[in-house]
């Protein structure tokens, strides 16, 4: 197996989710299947073939920088499960 | 419109009907209120002689294309409670010819999928077969269209989300060129991939949709400023020496029998219209699910990470600091597909990882463009089957997870290279499922998806007539 339990573990840590421990057995396993599968594209070499990160090739859009009407705070923020004066409240971060 | 059907009738119709198909559950919620005063609305104009280009035409729009003062939910826990303040550039330019929005359709958990099974809200059922899944993601959409619950729909597509499950329920559906139609207000998945487009009975009706949706958006900064053709223009132009290439990696070990049958009766009504048909490669087919997956995971790993427990409707409950609620919050909101893509694609985006997989993927994707760049100067258009199989079982797949992913083999190369497709039903298998044509045009030539898709559709009406 290349991908091992340790490594659910560190990527759940960064995308910041949890898993029982039957569920990272499952998802190792899942994973595992996928990534070995993804490995094919090593059978093609791509020594000097550019990227294609924009179909279009398209670069840099840009638009003059002028004011226009935008959405008000107290509709940005009514989705919000939490708030207070005119901020998106969270617990606390250090204690 | 002669006066002899009011948009109000027509609206209590499909909304009846919507009562009628619950069990298929293609819907999340109907807009009835909202529906019958924009009936009435366009009812009035119609009389004053101003009333818009789609006036009557009732439209389901997919649970992750948000419309103002509405809940949009991209079918997951994550968004609940989640209403729109603004409304996506396409609502806008449909409802500003007249389009009614008559609900908002089930989907896969985020677009995740290629059955309609991972949904918060249960699968969707197929109209044709209701043991049967309608494909997903647009699953929902493609259901209300073809159980007459609406007479078109919106979804999107990242990698045949509008057009396999098209395939799978018999209807029309249709992905343009990407930067053709602005996402602005589209749920983000796979952000160089997504497009949204329209799903319809027939192919002059998307002609009619695709017309009113495209075109450049300043506030997305991925749409183009290509001109938009009077799209309806191509319904009805004959296809005397079209030349329709047929990429032979499309029909090779995995295409079910009867799919093949119905293409290739396909292919020879054509030939008989006049079409000329030329054999292709796409040398790097067998590579693509592989890059798909690896950069449409990357990029929802990113694109998700927006959902924080803080900003989108819903938090879970007792957290003690920052990181629970973040941690809490999104194990309960995310559905297992969404988790697993989620890790996929921190993994391949990860530390050490990132040249071996995401870059290299980048590099297949120039491949398989210039697959395509090749055989388009060979070909004016190419027709493959949308999926290998008709529609399968609900409960099939759902536990294999690379099998799944296998359904979409035909698709997704398409969203990989930006190119513009249709899928057109052209036959079905001896269970009486439908089956899916699909026709890929080269970038901003969806006239010759309108064109050449019309006559598909043709043949296989005169064929069940």
């Amino acid at each position: 197996m290349r991908i091992k339990v340790e490594d659910i573990e560190k990527m759940a840590r960064l995308a910041r989710l949890s898993f029982t421990d039957e569920e990272k057995q499952n998802l190792a396993s899942h994973l595992d299947t996928i990534v070995s599968y993804v490995e094919k594209l090593d059978e093609l070499d791509t020594t000097d073939v550019q990227p294609t990160y924009h179909v279009l090739d398209m670069q840099n859009v840009l638009r003059d920088d002028v004011v226009e009407p935008s959405l008000h705070p107290d509709e940005v923020l009514r989705n919000a499960p939490n708030k207070k004066n005119g901020y998106f409240s969270v617990p606390k971060v250090i204690g | 419109m002669r006066g002899e059907w009011s948009c109000v009738d027509l609206t209590e119709t499909y909304l009846s009907n919507i009562d009628k198909g619950a069990h298929l559950n293609a819907f999340v919620f109907s807009m009835a209120d909202r529906a019958r005063a924009r009936a009435a609305e366009i009812d009035g104009r119609i009389k004053t002689g101003d009333a818009g280009k789609l006036a009557g035409l009732t439209l389901a729009v997919k649970d992750n294309i948000v419309i103002k003062g509405e809940r949009a939910g991209c079918a997951s826990a994550i968004l609940d409670g989640y209403v729109s303040p603004y409304s996506a550039t396409v609502i806008e330019k449909l409802e500003a010819e007249d389009a009614i929005i008559i609900g908002r359709t089930n989907m896969d958990e985020f677009a995740m999928g290629s059955s309609n099974e991972n949904s918060c809200h249960g699968p969707v059922k197929n109209p044709n077969d209701p043991t049967s899944v309608t494909g997903g993601s647009s699953g929902g959409s493609c259901a209300a269209v073809s159980a007459g619950m609406a007479l078109a729909a919106l979804g999107s597509d990242t990698g045949g989300s509008i057009r396999q499950p098209a395939s799978f329920c018999g209807v029309v559906g249709l992905k343009p060129t990407y930067g053709r139609v602005s996402r602005y207000g589209l749920v983000a998945f796979a952000s160089s991939f997504d497009q949204i487009g329209p799903i319809t009975q027939n192919v002059a009706d998307a002609a009619l949709l695709l017309e009113v949706m495209c075109g450049l958006d300043l506030k997305d900064s991925t749409s183009s400023p290509e001109s938009v053709p009077d799209f309806t223009n191509s319904v009805g132009r004959d296809i005397q020496g079209l030349r329709i290439g047929l990429p032979s990696e499309y029909f090779g070990e995995g295409l079910n029998n009867e799919v093949r049958q119905a293409i290739d009766n396909t292919i020879d009504i054509l030939k008989q219209r006049g079409a000329a048909i030329v054999e292709v490669s796409l040398p790097h087919t067998d590579y693509a699910i592989a890059a798909y997956y690896v950069l449409t995971t990357a990029e929802a790993s990113s694109n998700l990470s927006r959902y924080d427990g803080a900003r989108y409707g819903f938090r879970a409950a007792d957290v003690s600091d920052l990181d629970e609620m973040y941690i809490n919050s999104r194990n309960q909101g995310f559905g297992e597909e969404v988790k697993r893509r989620i890790m996929l694609g921190t993994y391949v985006l990860s530390a050490g990882y990132y040249d071996a997989y995401y870059r290299k993927a980048q590099q297949v994707r120039t491949l398989i463009k210039r697959d395509f760049a090749a055989a388009f100067e060979r070909c004016d258009c190419l027709l493959t089957p949308t999926a290998p199989t008709t529609a399968f079982k609900i409960g099939e797949k759902i536990d294999d997870p690379l099998t799944m992913y296998l359904s979409d083999i035909y698709t997704v190369s398409i969203n990989l290279a930006g190119l513009p497709a249709i899928s057109v039903p052209c036959g079905s298998d001896e269970n009486g499922l439908p089956v899916g044509a699909q026709i890929v045009g080269n970038y901003f030539d969806e006239e010759m998806l309108i064109r050449l898709g019309h006559q598909v559709h043709c043949q296989a009406g005169e064929k069940s007539a």
